[in-house]
């Protein structure tokens, strides 16, 4: 992703979907359309400072398909409600784009199983959903995250929680180091790219240095990612579970932080990680501290 | 969402699987003549809550007569029942199903399953001769034995697959039973946006029938926009009352067994905090993520939930103001503070957008309250409190 991703936001008209389009806008995302059903033809005004030219309207088109022939959009964004984002997510891969972000929350899990094997079936990247979406500091952001927090960098960041990023982020700039690309894979218990397909791509783009991979409670992703990363991941990798503390049973905010039958503890998840070679964060507030040590030794 | 076993029987049924004859009620004198409609020389009165070993902890009673399924009724219904998976509290008994009493012949249970494997992204089934006991047992104890056929494509059931394993040496002699059982549990667990879908143990009767005698279901809570006729069937009795509350907020509330009230924007974030006191030698009270975008009311109610908890010593709140602004989250602060009138050490870590607009706000409201700038002083301080 860079400044030539050229993003359509699908539900453009909606509070989020309006709201983050401005805040995309405003970091410098290149958004060249929204699709809203029935409110093609209309404009998106982004009203952000006409100083910096971004108060350019955005056209707004009824069908992905159309927007991306109108306007050679390779990406999308979603924020299309959860009771109808299957239908929004199957248009989109239909479309000819490269990459979705689906930011939606609440997508039932069948609807999830549908549209994973659609995606697989046509070769289309799919992040999220549930997810924070993308950013590449300095050139574009595709999601929600914060812009301010970020820093051009080498750092990779990779995470299936939200805020918890951004505090992991904000560490790692108030250390005086940048990230390469931040993504947040997503908090439910189906998501399209895995940390495993996320972190094949650190390890080959020559912008990210070291990679931190923040994982949580609940299914075997991490345990997967230990096992990519000592097969084919020569760069440093720094990773931080969260979830110590949650007990069996219980459903922790996201619908995949869940442990069931003493699988996807956190204990299993940081002795597997830590016995692939990767250093491992106790505390979560030293993140950021610990980046900096393993760039010093890595230098 | 959880179903009772009286309401997953229910479903069972509309999908054409055999389940004992039998009735609920909440009233032992009805249980006395469900019993005697029956026309049954033996009985069960089964305990209906949100749980299993139910068995083991007293929640089924057999019975042979009228009288004694009014008497296991009386006992039970009003009841709270502790089994190894409701916790310390245990549940309440507000209605109990009789039913006809079907002993295994020859010992033959079965288990059929289905739930979702998120490694391979679709629903699995579950099959096993030895059922009767847990399948995360089974599973952990004999996984061999548990055989698996993945429904990856849905609504297509996988019926080359399901033929291939009935016609496995063991399970030939069931293969014409068996199979409408299968895709029927799998029709109703896709129509029924489930997340799982559960008999055990499934029994063989005398004249080769397959019943289930148990059965255990629970629904995708994000898809029950579109089941409304399963929706009256949640019983909040079932649930824990300030888990219940906080949903009707949009809270996400899991009580715990500390008393250090926890307040957290992200459900990532929350379970690190929850982390870092206990790293401090705390203990966390709870799991609360207010999500990523809460208003000064939902600030408010996720007050109220902490101090409806009355371990709750010291509360910490952790919030990385992204779309969230911290002046927002600020006012909703100490607008919750005065109308609860707070009398417990508050620490308060605040970050991201606004942030010294944030912090001015609690500085000029004169309230009580700790304000830091990192997580680690947040909880290092809070725990302070509570030593």
């Amino acid at each position: 992703m860079n400044k030539n991703t050229r993003v359509v936001v699908q539900g453009i008209t909606g509070s989020a979907g309006s709201f983050h389009a401005r805040q995309m806008l405003e970091y410098g995302t290149e958004i060249v359309a929204g699709v809203t059903p029935r409110k093609g033809g209309q404009l998106f005004f982004a009203g952000g400072d006409p100083v910096s030219g971004r108060d350019k309207p955005v056209p707004i088109f009824n069908t992905v398909a159309e927007a991306v022939r109108e306007t050679g959009a390779n990406t999308s964004v979603v924020f299309v409600p959860a009771a109808f984002a299957i239908d929004a997510l199957r248009e989109a891969a239909e479309s000819g784009l490269n990459l979705v972000v689906c930011i939606t929350e609440g997508i039932p899990t069948l609807d999830m199983v549908k549209i994973y094997k659609f995606y697989k079936g046509k070769g289309v990247r799919l992040i999220g959903p549930n997810c924070p979406g993308l950013t590449t500091p300095g050139e574009a952001k595709v999601g929600i995250m914060p812009g301010y927090i970020h820093k051009k960098g080498t750092v990779g960041v990779v995470s299936r929680s939200g805020t918890l990023t951004y505090e992991a982020v904000w560490q790692i700039t108030n250390q005086g180091l940048g990230q390469s690309t931040c993504v947040g894979i997503g908090g439910d218990a189906i998501v399209g790219m895995s940390f495993s397909e996320i972190l094949e791509l650190f390890q080959s783009d020559p912008e990210t240095e070291v990679i931190v991979l923040i994982g949580e409670i609940g299914g075997t992703m991490e345990e997967e990612a230990a096992e990519y990363i000592k097969e084919h991941v020569t760069k440093p990798v720094i990773a931080f579970i969260a979830g110590q503390t949650a007990p069996e049973g219980k459903r922790m905010g996201h619908a995949g932080a869940i442990i069931s039958g003493g699988a996807g503890t956190a204990q299993e998840k940081v002795d597997k990680l830590g016995s692939c070679g990767i250093t491992m964060v106790a505390n979560p507030a030293e993140i950021g501290q610990t980046v900096a040590q393993v760039m010093r030794n890595y230098r | 969402m959880n179903l009772h076993e009286y309401q997953a029987k229910q479903l069972l049924t509309k999908y054409g699987i055999n389940i004992p004859r039998g009735e609920v009620t909440d009233n032992p004198s009805r249980a006395a003549e469900i019993f005697k409609n029956l026309n049954i020389s033996r009985g069960a009165v089964k305990a209906q809550i949100h749980a299993g070993g139910r068995g083991k902890a007293g929640g089924i009673k057999i019975v042979s007569l009228p009288a004694e399924a009014e008497k296991a009724a009386a006992e039970l219904l009003g009841q709270t029942l502790i089994t190894h998976q409701t916790g310390p509290k245990g549940k309440p008994v507000n209605k109990i199903l009789v039913e006809e009493l079907f002993p295994a012949e020859a010992g033959r249970e079965l288990y059929l399953g289905i739930a979702i494997d998120r490694q391979k992204a679709c629903p699995v089934m579950m099959f096993s001769t030895e059922g009767g006991m847990e399948i995360e047992e089974l599973a952990r104890r004999a996984p061999e034995k548990i055989v698996k056929v993945l429904i990856d494509s849905p609504p297509e059931l996988p019926l080359d697959r399901i033929n291939e394993l009935l016609q496995k040496e063991n399970l030939k002699p069931f293969a014409f039973h068996l199979k409408p059982i299968l895709t029927s549990l799998a029709r109703l667990f896709l129509e029924n946006d489930c997340s799982l879908a559960e008999i055990n143990p499934l029994v063989i009767t005398k004249d080769g029938k397959l019943v289930a005698l148990d059965a255990k279901i629970n629904l995708d809570d994000r898809a029950l926009f579109r089941h409304k006729d399963l929706v009256g069937w949640r019983d909040l009795t079932q649930e824990d009352p300030l888990e219940a509350e906080a949903s009707k907020f949009g809270l996400s509330y899991v009580g715990l067994d500390g008393n250090i009230g926890c307040l957290v924007n992200g459900a990532g974030l929350a379970m690190s905090t929850m982390d870092l006191i206990k790293l401090h030698g705390g203990e966390p009270a709870n799991f609360l993520d207010v999500g990523g975008g809460a208003s000064v009311e939902q600030v408010t109610e996720a007050f109220k939930l902490l101090l409806a908890n009355k371990n709750v010593k010291a509360i910490l709140v952790n919030i990385f103001g992204g779309i969230m602004k911290c002046d927002v989250i600020a006012e909703g602060i100490t607008t919750a503070v005065k109308q609860v009138g707070l009398r417990l050490p508050l620490v308060v870590r605040l970050e991201g957008t606004n942030v010294e607009l944030g912090k001015n706000i609690i500085k000029k409201s004169g309230l009580n309250i700790v304000s830091v700038d990192t997580m680690n002083e947040a909880a290092k301080k809070v725990v302070g409190f509570i030593k």
